[in-house]
């Protein structure tokens, strides 16, 4: 059993090596000096107080959109709409931020709350779909990304803007931004959300393994019809972890909203959250603790890369390279596993 | 403007933004039949569509005419070879396939905006110079009425791609090959056990899958974008399942599909030179193909059923 538990903990730590191995190939073929690129991305990440400050603020929605994807996953469903939920949840935190004037207390709280609602709303079509219909979630979940992306663009320019391209600033009542926060390092973009994506790594965590709604999610996750026998609603706990898994994206949009931009822009495109949030999920093992830390690596290496092209000369796209591969070495883990059990036997 | 005129404007040009949603789509239908999801289809799209264009401006002065031809052959290939990935890890690493088709999203994105930057010092290439010519297909264009309206003044890959929706029907539902392919992905053990190789032919469909997805974005890039960087391709891929579902896994059902969604995405781009189209927020019509799909998927317009073995690896001797 120890022996298992050590492989879970090797397969991530082994994919991600794999995929730094593979990105200083990918270097050294395209003739950049791999060693140059990292030490920039190393120091672009954690080189001074600003650069530390902009990485946990990066990592801020990782976090929660890791734990939405995780949580779906744990409960036997693949939420690749977290993006979308993301989006309609930066818009709604956004709208609440602007059109009230109520004290902070009340303000703040109701921007995240609107923000977890318009998340679990945009998940429970596909999770309603799903339980009644058996309609596969992650065709509807992509389906609703496009939707998200398209509506709230349209929100932006007929409701919270006179057909511009972003909203009005949200009030301070609303704001996550924190003086404090940015002057200790070097006025970075670091906000109060952190706090926030940590307690909701707590909440999942002893949601799922510490309530027997948890529980009963996990079952139904694990086996439907052994589920059922029991005596479990299977139909509700579905529509449920949908619920729940989208209000964790709503609040990642949330981060973007009241902390990191404080208004919301049309976008051309998607964030890239979201989509990011199903690798942080991957790697950490879709633990609430293991989600934490590869949310903090993948916001270094994000943050990171943007350090590359001006001292060392690699293009951003690096990182990407490296974020997929790191995905494929998870998801392959099955090749990792039979190389640790090939090692494990060789040990003996 | 009368009807006729009204669909002057809609046809050709729904014609024109399908092409590369069908080519992907009957992909998709190659690769799904087999058992293997693959979400990967916008990557594929997203390779070919880099390949074509780089193709096009390196070799533009060296092959004239012919270029956009090579380049879209060129890019099939390489599509063809960058989908290995996704079988290497779905089939022989028994990966999750949907976890496994976001890493190849995630790549071919990565991948091909890291090398244009390194070729071209800047995250956007150069317009392409030569692309395809625009025909009337002899006999069919002189049709009266229809004439006009469908076979007149397109571009050849359109035409090349509604004749592959028919090709690939036939290969698929009336040849041996089409039979195994299709019956590896509804029960891949009793395909087995008649003597079929599950593994190989799944390989072999998920490259035909990715020699498509990679014409599917050559023609994108080469007729529509004519230049590539981090926006050319954006969600057509997605576009492209939606269309394959939409058509309910079938060749033909992908082609209307795909020419359905062209229909969506012209009117949302001309729509406002459309009389009564004109009041119609562009939103709706920018939303209408993913609304359609999930009404589709849900059951309102017609059962939709996946292939059995969709999604799931096959491991021999497991019952």
């Amino acid at each position: 059993m120890s022996s298992n538990r050590l492989t879970n903990f090797l397969v991530p730590v082994f994919a991600v090596l794999l995929g730094m191995i593979a990105g200083s190939i990918v270097m050294l073929v395209s003739g950049y000096d791999p060693i140059a690129g990292y030490s920039a991305l190393i120091y672009g990440a954690f080189g001074d107080s600003y650069y530390i400050g902009e990485t946990i603020r990066q990592t801020t929605p990782y976090i929660l959109a890791g734990l939405a994807v995780a949580f779906a996953f744990r409960t036997g469903l693949f939420n690749i709409g977290v993006e979308g939920q993301l989006i309609v949840g930066w818009l709604a935190a956004v709208w609440v931020g602007v059109s009230f004037d109520l004290p902070k207390v009340i303000h703040l709280p109701l921007a995240i709350l609107a923000a977890a609602a318009a998340g679990a709303l945009w998940a429970f079509i596909p999770g309603f779909l799903k339980a009644r219909f058996k309609v596969h979630e992650v065709i509807i979940t992509i389906m609703m990304n496009y939707i998200a992306l398209h509506v709230s663009n349209a929100v932006i320019r007929s409701v919270l803007s006179d057909k511009g391209f972003k909203s009005a600033k949200i009030h301070e009542s609303a704001s996550l931004q924190s003086e404090f926060l940015q002057s200790i390092t070097d006025y970075s973009t670091l906000h109060y959300g952190i706090i926030i994506a940590l307690i909701g790594a707590v909440v999942m965590w002893f949601l799922l393994e510490k309530t027997t709604k948890g529980y009963e999610l996990r079952a139904v996750g694990f086996n439907q019809h052994a589920s059922q026998y029991a005596g479990m609603n299977v139909p509700r706990n579905i529509i449920l972890a949908m619920v729940i898994s989208g209000a964790f994206a709503g609040v990642a949009g949330a981060m973007e909203g009241l902390g990191t931009f404080g208004n919301i822009s049309v976008k051309a495109g998607f964030t890239g959250v979201g989509f990011d949030g199903i690798a942080v999920a991957l790697l950490g093992s879709n633990n609430a603790f293991g989600i934490i830390l590869s949310a903090f690596l993948f916001g270094a290496l994000k943050v990171g890369a943007l350090e590359m092209p001006s001292s060392a000369d690699v293009p951003t796209e690096l990182v990407d390279i490296v974020i997929a591969l790191i995905i494929f070495f998870v998801a392959s883990s099955y090749l990792i596993r039979l190389l640790l059990s090939r090692f494990q036997k060789e040990g003996k | 403007m009368g009807v006729y005129e009204t669909l002057q404007i809609i046809v050709p040009s729904a014609i024109f933004f399908a092409a590369p949603l069908i080519f992907t789509a009957l992909g998709g239908v190659f690769s799904e039949r087999s058992g293997v999801v693959n979400i990967g289809l916008e990557g594929l799209m997203v390779i070919g569509a880099f390949t074509s264009v780089v193709f096009n401006l390196t070799f533009a002065d060296r092959f004239g005419e012919l270029t956009p031809w090579l380049a879209l052959l060129v890019a099939m290939i390489v599509g063809a070879l960058f989908s290995l990935l996704h079988a290497v890890a779905s089939i022989t690493f028994r990966a999750d396939q949907v976890v496994s088709g976001v890493a190849i999203n995630f790549l071919a994105v990565g991948l091909s905006l890291f090398l244009v930057k390194k070729m071209y010092g800047k995250g956007q290439t150069d317009q392409i110079q030569i692309g395809f010519d625009k025909i009337d297909i002899p006999v069919l264009s002189d049709i009266p009425v229809l004439g006009p309206l469908f076979f007149s003044n397109g571009y050849i890959p359109s035409y090349i791609a509604i004749a592959l929706a028919f090709i690939v029907w036939y290969i698929l539902f009336k040849t041996p090959f089409g039979l195994r392919l299709r019956a590896v992905g509804e029960h891949p053990m009793a395909a087995d056990t008649m003597g079929i190789n599950v593994t190989r032919m799944r390989y072999i469909a998920v490259m035909i899958s990715g020699a498509l997805g990679g014409i599917g974005g050559a023609v994108y890039a080469t007729i529509i974008s004519r230049d590539f960087s981090h926006a050319t391709i954006s969600g057509h891929g997605f576009m492209a399942l939606a269309a394959m579902i939409f058509g309910k896994w079938h060749p033909l059902g992908a082609m209307g599909a795909a020419l359905f969604f062209g229909v969506a995405q012209s009117l949302s781009i001309i729509g406002q030179t459309i009389p009564f189209l004109k009041n119609v927020p562009t939103v709706y019509l920018l939303i209408a193909p993913y609304v359609l799909t999930i009404l589709a998927l849900a059951g309102f317009i017609g059962r939709a059923d996946a292939p059995k073995a969709l999604g799931t690896p096959y491991v021999k001797g497991k019952r």
